[in-house]
């Protein structure tokens, strides 16, 4: 018998095992082809940057334009080579602070009550809703602004008060469609604390809201302060939604006294064309390269871009740096 | 807690049942639960002495499945009736959990919400400083008060949750093996805590560990499960008694170490 | 609870406890119903959204011929051929009839294509006013008595969405317009974004989950996806307008490869456009496809490593294919982000007015959200009509891309 399974193993034995290291080229190719899809996208934002500064270095390297106009100048006024960025930017201020004032309360409420209150097949039902409003085309929110906010608006507050284009309405859709981006990343960050803490605090015999509010939301807040700072940047970056019913010109202002006067710049009530819906405008005819428009709207999408990316680490760092400690 | 009520037990289980969905967790428990005494529940795991635990307190309400039937007589009163609110079970009969669960907030601020919910009027600042001290906790952190409960050692926010329950002033303190996660210079303190907190309190433990059950208490219930994985109850009786003579041959297997 | 309690320990006793604790939970309640109305006011205004444009897209018209059928003939639809080509050379000028005859010989057409003609060329009904269908059904006598101080008109039902919408071209006359180029459009390119950003989405996927070593450039890599996932659409729009339109214009143009006119052609064609889109997809389709591939078990790429399987091995074999369903839902619902995006198209150029069918990646094009801008931005009423019934369309199309994903998620979902 021993003598049969030695004679079997034989030929194996006989055969040399290598077992140093040797390179597989196929596997290195490889390896590189996806480490380039990796880096594909840090192109893209360089890509962007460069872009973006390119242009509108050439916009700020006009006669006509000087920096200092742009910063503090009341009116932008392409025709009268006026560069003032105020209007469009208080424009987009004003829009985004409008939907964050309907989305953050709104969308906290839904964050709670689906973390802490609904039944799992309540949430199975709600959650995908939420999901479906999220998935809505913007144009489609602009749309609904337009035809069926506006005309409630003009209902309540009177016709002489409430121009077609206004920034309210603009403002409470760019609202609604925040509540989903806010309300899933806050249910997000409620639902990671731990269960022993909700525990913790029933068995001190808090109720259900007491524990939610006073326990779990403290306990989930950078979480969901990141959430409402994304929901800003998505608010502040909102396009056609304003485009199509915040306004369809800068609202200008003679001067500072002019804006500030009755604080007429913060009329929610009036037309306003935000920095993205001018951009949208200006592209939308037949734009070409070079000419003092094509290089404006860079120089304001560098804004753009230096604003949303500033909320974007803003975000980030709150949830690195006051990662919970539980 | 003198003349609360007259009987000599704190509280008492009848017939304790307890389903999660169809499993059923316990069956026909009955718990006579004596006053400013320690009531140790052992078994091998899986016995359903968490779940019984937790029916004193009616923590299992927040497990959707769960189901009670029977009865857990707490002053007089079933807590299972309709007209029992689980808060004021809850504020009445305290619980400290396996791991430290303090709050992501101030050591101070861990003892006062709980006061602070329940409505308490007196002064905040002493009702800390007592709580602490009932904990044996006072001393190492009377310094650092506004720091997070977090900066504690595992040991110290234990001792945290132990003073947190004892802030709202419950009749009965529930433990779930309270020591587990902790080494055992810590557990020892827990211990002699737990000692002394049987001059103002009646103690519920939950325990893994049958040394300490029978170092530190004065009743053990012992639990066991059959093939059905249903808990329920084997023995009941004085510590003393069941780790010198226990009455069955379970028991005895399992104490002995033959057995879980 | 009964019994005399402790006093003087600080906390509300007996009664006041019990009352204590019944306003709490009575805070408790009210905010509970406060939660719950907020989560129900979310599902409704999704439902108020799509019934508003609804009511937008169906309703009564009341149309205008601008020469009253009966003046040319009792009944126009029984005529033969010849008689109804005599009406219209004689009702039309002799350059529109030059203009037909170069489509195709007026004369050689079937009834039924110059009973068409006499319509739309004669006839030419003209709708004057239109109503919501709220409207319709319940102010029916209004709109009767609005229809009467309107001289000529008839009243007619119309489904703004209909068949003919969808199939027709697009049409400066309100009553002819279709969305037919608008939906190729879109597809063409969100085609091209899907080509785009599936391989290089997938792969840098891979990449991150399987082969970083969490290195500085790794870290770099997974902070910037994340970044560029936040950056509005419409930047992208100004990186697609300067890089694709712009820099390879000649090649997005299709010029270098004799595909087009090199003296009428720029770069703002189906090809630009998607790689735009395909570019703002990415980070997307990257995130969820890490997801789908660190959702597979580590045990897996054990076994596959314990047999001797090289790391591209086990990837390609195991983990990719047990990913497989959640990159497919990521990447489904990637794409149909792509399809309803507006702005960034609009940045890059898509030309307004296209009447015939984008016929490849060097087309000029149109899409159907950026067709449903440019209607919804002209005031007349028949225009909003026309924009109500394509985001129905529109809808209807994201819909069905995503109940394919969530099919698709739901068949493959994991056995183990």
């Amino acid at each position: 018998m021993q003598k049969d399974i030695s004679k079997a193993a034989a030929p194996g034995i006989k055969a040399e095992i290598d077992l140093r290291r040797r390179p597989r080229r196929g596997e290195q190719i490889i390896q590189s082809t996806l480490w380039l899809c990796g880096l594909l996208s840090v192109l893209i934002t360089v890509g962007i940057v460069v872009v973006l500064f390119f242009d509108a270095l050439a916009f700020f390297g006009l006669d006509e334009v000087t920096l200092a106009e742009f910063f503090t100048g009341t009116a932008w006024q392409p025709k009268i080579l006026q560069f003032g960025l105020f209007p469009l930017f208080n424009a987009t201020v004003l829009t985004s602070a409008i939907g964050l004032l309907v989305a953050v309360p709104l969308g906290l409420m839904i964050a709670i009550y689906l973390s802490e209150y609904a039944s799992p097949r309540a949430r199975n039902l709600l959650k995908p809703t939420m999901e479906i409003l999220a998935g809505v085309p913007t144009v489609v929110f602009g749309y609904f602004a337009l035809n069926f906010i506006t005309p409630i608006l003009q209902g309540v507050f009177g016709r002489d008060v409430v121009e077609i284009f206004n920034v309210a309405s603009a403002g409470i859709v760019i609202g609604i469609l925040i509540i989903p981006t806010i309300s899933s990343m806050s249910e997000d960050a409620l639902s990671a604390t731990p269960r022993a803490l909700r525990e913790g605090a029933y068995a001190l015999g808090a109720t259900r809201l007491e524990t939610a509010v006073r326990v779990v939301l403290p306990a989930a807040i950078s979480g969901i302060a990141a959430a409402v700072i994304v929901g800003m940047a998505r608010a502040v970056g909102e396009t056609m939604v304003v485009a199509i019913a915040a306004g369809a010109g800068p609202r200008n202002f003679s001067a500072w006294g002019d804006a500030l006067s009755g604080l007429s710049f913060l009329n929610p009530f009036k037309a306003a064309e935000t920095m993205t819906g001018h951009m949208v405008r200006i592209s939308g005819g037949d734009l070409s390269y070079d000419s003092i428009d094509y290089n404006s709207i860079f120089a304001i999408g560098m804004m753009l871009f230096l604003m949303t990316m500033m909320l974007n680490l803003i975000s980030r760092w709150i949830v690195r740096r006051f990662r919970e400690e539980y | 807690m003198n003349n609360a009520s007259n009987g000599k037990y704190a509280a008492e289980a009848h017939d304790l049942n307890i389903y999660y969905g169809s499993f059923q967790a316990a069956r026909d428990i009955n718990l006579l639960i004596e006053r400013q005494k320690i009531t140790a529940l052992i078994g091998p795991s899986g016995c359903g002495k968490s779940t019984v635990l937790r029916a004193f307190n009616r923590m299992n309400d927040l497990i959707p499945s769960a189901r009670t039937t029977g009865d857990v007589h707490f002053h007089g009163k079933n807590i299972y009736d309709r007209d029992v609110d689980a808060v004021e079970v809850r504020r009445r009969v305290g619980m400290v959990f396996q791991k430290p669960n303090p709050f992501p907030k101030s050591i101070y601020e861990n003892i006062a919400w709980g006061a602070r919910v329940n409505g308490f009027k007196g002064n905040v600042d002493d009702l800390v400083e007592e709580s602490l001290r009932g904990a044996a906790l006072w001393d190492e952190v009377k310094d650092k008060l506004r720091q997070s409960g977090y900066s504690l050692s595992g040991g110290q926010q234990q001792r945290l949750c132990i003073a947190r329950a004892i802030a709202i002033k419950p009749d009965i303190i529930l433990m779930d093996e309270p020591c587990s996660a902790l080494d055992p210079i810590a557990t020892l303190r827990i211990e002699e805590l737990m000692k002394a907190l049987t001059r103002q309190y009646t103690i519920i433990i939950v325990t893994h560990n049958m040394q300490q059950a029978a170092r530190v208490s004065d009743y053990t219930a012992f639990f066991t499960v059959k093939d059905d994985r249903t808990g329920y109850l084997e023995e009941f009786g004085a510590t003393k008694e069941m780790f010198t003579s226990p009455q069955s041959q379970v028991t005895e297997d399992y104490i002995t170490g033959r057995f879980g | 609870m009964a019994g005399d309690m402790r006093s003087n320990d600080g906390f509300p006793q007996g009664e006041s406890y019990a009352g204590f604790v019944r306003k709490r939970r009575r805070v408790g309640t009210f905010f509970r119903t406060l939660f719950l109305l907020a989560t129900v006011l979310g599902v409704v205004i999704l439902a108020v959204l799509v019934l508003d444009v609804a009511n937008d897209a169906f309703g009564y018209v009341a149309i205008q011929n601008q020469v009253a059928p009966e003046s040319l003939a009792e009944d126009l639809e029984e005529l033969p051929q010849e008689e109804l080509l005599a009406i219209l050379t004689a009702n039309i000028s002799a350059g529109r009839l030059r203009a037909l005859n170069a489509q195709a010989l007026v004369a050689e057409r079937s009834q039924e294509e110059v009973l068409a003609l006499v319509v739309s060329e004669v006839v030419r009904p003209k709708i004057v006013e239109s109503w919501s269908l709220a409207e319709s059904i319940f102010e029916r006598a209004r709109i009767e008595a609005e229809l009467a101080t309107i001289p000529n008109a008839v009243l007619e039902f119309k489904a703004w969405l209909n068949w003919d919408f969808i199939t027709a071209p697009q049409s400066s006359d309100p009553t002819s317009a279709g969305i037919r180029t608008a939906i190729l459009g879109s597809i063409w390119v969100t085609l091209i974004a899907f080509l785009v950003a599936t391989p290089l989405g997938v792969g840098a996927a891979t990449y991150l989950e399987e082969y970083s070593k969490g290195g500085k450039l790794d870290g770099l890599i997974e902070t910037n996806i994340n970044n560029l996932a936040g950056v509005p659409s419409i930047i992208y729009g100004m990186l697609g307008l300067a890089v694709f339109v712009r820099f390879f214009g000649q090649i997005t143009s299709g010029v270098v490869f004799g595909a087009a006119d090199p003296s009428t052609a720029n770069g703002r064609t189906i090809l630009a456009a998607g790689m735009t889109l395909g570019l703002l997809i990415l980070p997307l389709v990257i995130i969820n496809a890490r997801e789908a591939i660190r959702a597979t078990p580590r045990a897996f790429r054990e076994a596959s490593y314990g047999l001797g399987a090289t790391k591209w091995q086990t990837t390609w074999h195991h983990v990719l294919p047990n990913a497989l369903p959640g990159i497919l839902t990521g990447v489904i619902l990637s794409v149909s982000r792509a399809f309803g995006e507006t702005a960034p198209l609009i940045v890059v150029g898509v030309s307004t007015f296209i009447v015939v069918d984008p016929a490849g990646p060097f087309s000029k094009f149109t899409t159907l959200p950026v067709q449903i801008f440019q209607w919804t931005a002209r005031p007349q009423e028949e225009f909003q009509r026309l924009a109500a019934a394509a985001i129905l369309a529109l809808l209807f199309l994201l819909l069905t891309l995503n109940a394919t994903a969530i099919y698709l998620r739901n068949r493959f979902a994991r056995r183990y």
